[in-house]
């Protein structure tokens, strides 16, 4: 009893491979960059696409299955969609918007209607049941589309980028909302979004896509302590350096060589943590530190009491100082200067 | 309410000669009009309209382009759903094909029925032999006519309102449980109305105006096939006076779909003529 998506699919420049379960009262969140095939996953899932290979189940019953030419349609797989500009069909009011599903599955109207007035104020917008679309704020909006997906009591509710076009202030009510929503919800969720807040908020799991592939499944913290991913190194803000490891060091495919305190040889990512680098405008001689890489500075980014220095080099690296180091040092872009890193502060786990 | 500031427009920054040209422009379409005007027989027009031929005309013209509209949109909104939704080999072609009565010049389309479905057409001969079907010289064969230059112009206004119409509303409609058709129904159909309601009423329009097709195909009899365009041309050999009247009555006709349609319908949402600030 789960959603089990084993999904292959080109689509012009897209290659999807997937393979993912999610159990019934889990949420997964979907977190990935433009691009990785977060949206088009969705609609396979939902049947609004069909996968090219592969095969999908929800509760072991095969919704999308190509070798046995088996398609359910999309009205008939139940499964919720939450659309991330939410979709409610502007010439119908918002109860007719919430009744939507249960008339077309052919409840009787009243009873339809009762129902979505039932849904709407669970949510608090039982006033605006009249009212149409427009008149409602973005946060309402969601609401509105999300009890829309609900109201057909759906086996798996699917939300692309449920927050993303709502205003910050806005966004962590209707966040908070939305938890409580998926708390009690039985079924199978997945999430998609490119927030790591409403990851962490929302979902049990968390499967970063990138490029198509998923490239790491975990809890928020297992996947940010150990990212596999570059797109998961800039969300965490680390710098991650994937090579070989062989006799205590590290060697990039630039040619790089990074020395690290212990770890087993073989393919192997490691983490360099921007504040654990000092920068030095000599070559620093007789230092504790066993990594030093020469750089130019390639931009200076002020975040109040710090500054992050990103550094063109055989290893491009950001580094965090504080602003009283920065204007002590009198950097510029285009200087030239030193990173160094104690080999103890790096953080080295195999690929 | 907001209202549309036309009041407010003025000339200012508008170049003199454009204004010019586009006054010749006006004044062109305009001077047939006050012309057909300025001749009419005020006095007389009410007897001439209510003579049993004009009436006999006005009823058929009526009855056949309403006909022709229903035709219009049973088979026109599927055909434009297939060109806009669907991706199939030779759609530009499928296309192109049911465009061509636009373009054509409606006398070659009347041939080309008459080949198609007169009593030795390729289809007609059948029509004849096994349903004792004729469809030349009989009121039936002006809707054919009427429908097959009228068409056009509800597929090619309802293609392109389905092409703009975010498809994601009928996702949503699908996900929540609705079928095709449901969706359809309740999603598509009230999302296209205006352009359906501007596509029927350009067809229609279309259908009441046509001449060459329906003369070619159906001939000119009193009370079967002679609809108004074709009494206006009859009579301006034996009764000019009366061929302006009638000419009248289309013209008036005509504006008023027109001005009922209104520039919104022309003219794509959010994408109003700019306007000079003044």
């Amino acid at each position: 009893m789960s959603l089990r998506a084993d999904v292959q699919l080109r689509r012009g420049a897209l290659d999807l491979s997937v393979d993912i379960e999610v159990r019934p009262g889990e949420v997964l969140a979907l977190l990935g960059p433009n691009g990785a095939g977060k949206s088009t996953l969705l609609r396979c899932l939902a049947g609004l696409a069909a996968v090219d290979a592969g095969r999908i189940t929800i509760d072991s019953k095969a919704v999308d299955d190509p070798a046995v030419a088996a398609f359910v349609e999309p009205e008939d797989r139940s499964v919720g969609f939450v659309f991330q500009n939410y979709v409610l069909f502007e010439h119908m009011t918002i109860a007719e918007n919430v009744a939507f599903g249960l008339r077309a599955s052919g409840t009787p109207k009243a009873q339809a209607l009762a129902t979505a007035h039932d849904w709407l104020k669970r949510v608090g917008l039982a006033e605006l049941a009249a009212a149409r679309p427009e008149a409602l704020s973005g946060g309402q909006a969601q609401r509105v589309a999300l009890v829309r997906a609900l109201a057909t009591s759906p086996r798996v509710l699917l939300l692309d980028e449920p927050l993303a076009a709502l205003d910050v202030g806005t966004r962590a009510v209707v966040r908070r909302d939305l938890r409580r929503h998926l708390e009690s919800f039985e079924g199978m969720a997945i999430l998609v979004t490119h927030d790591p807040v409403d990851a962490y908020a929302l979902a049990d799991r968390v499967a970063i896509l990138d490029a198509g592939r998923i490239v790491q499944v975990g809890t928020l913290a297992e996947v940010t302590a150990r990212p596999r991913s570059r797109y998961v190194a800039d969300l965490v803000g680390v710098n991650l350096v994937s090579g070989n490891v062989s006799e205590g060091v590290l060697a990039t495919s630039s040619g790089a060589r990074v020395v690290i305190a212990d770890a087993p040889g073989g393919p192997s990512l490691a983490i360099i943590r921007p504040h654990s680098i000092s920068l030095v405008r000599d070559h620093p001689e007789g230092s504790s530190a066993r990594n030093v890489w020469a750089g130019t500075v390639a931009e200076i980014d002020r975040l109040g009491e710090r500054a992050r220095v990103s550094i063109d080099g055989l290893l491009p690296l950001t580094a965090e100082i504080t602003v009283a180091a920065l204007e002590a040092m009198q950097l510029r872009s285009g200087d030239d200067l030193f990173a160094t890193v104690k080999a103890t502060d790096i953080e080295v786990y195999p690929a | 309410m907001i209202r549309r500031r036309r009041r407010s427009t003025t000339r200012s920054r508008v170049p003199a000669w454009v204004v010019a040209l586009a006054a010749v422009a006006v004044l062109f379409f305009a001077l047939p009009v006050i012309g057909l005007v300025w001749r009419a027989p005020w006095s007389n027009a009410w007897a001439y309209l209510t003579e049993d031929t004009a009436l006999t005309a006005l009823r058929l013209s009526m009855v056949c382009s309403l006909w022709a509209t229903l035709l219009s949109i049973i088979f026109g909104v599927p055909l434009a759903w297939l060109l806009a939704r669907v991706q199939f080999v030779g759609r530009s072609a499928v296309r192109a094909l049911c465009m061509m009565s636009m373009v054509l010049p409606p006398v070659v389309g009347g041939v080309a029925l008459f080949f198609a479905l007169g009593r030795r057409g390729i289809v007609g001969q059948y029509l004849d032999r096994w349903f004792d079907l004729r469809l030349p010289f009989t009121t039936a064969g002006v809707v054919i006519a009427q429908t097959f230059v009228a068409m056009p112009f509800l597929v090619v206004t309802v293609e392109a309102a389905l092409r703009q119409l975010d498809t994601s509303f009928e996702d949503a409609a699908r996900t929540l449980g609705a079928s095709r058709w449901y969706t359809f129904r309740r999603v598509t159909l009230p999302a296209i109305g205006p352009a359906l309601a501007a596509g029927s009423a350009l067809a229609w329009a279309r259908a009441l105006g046509e001449f060459g097709a329906t003369i070619t195909f159906a001939g000119n009899f009193p009370g079967t096939t002679q609809t108004m365009p074709l009494a206006v041309y009859l009579a301006l050999e034996t009764n000019p006076e009366q061929a302006i009247v009638l000419a009248l009555v289309m013209i008036a006709i005509s504006f008023a779909v027109l001005v009922a349609l209104r520039d919104r319908w022309f003219i794509r949402a959010g994408n109003e003529p700019t306007r000079v600030q003044p």
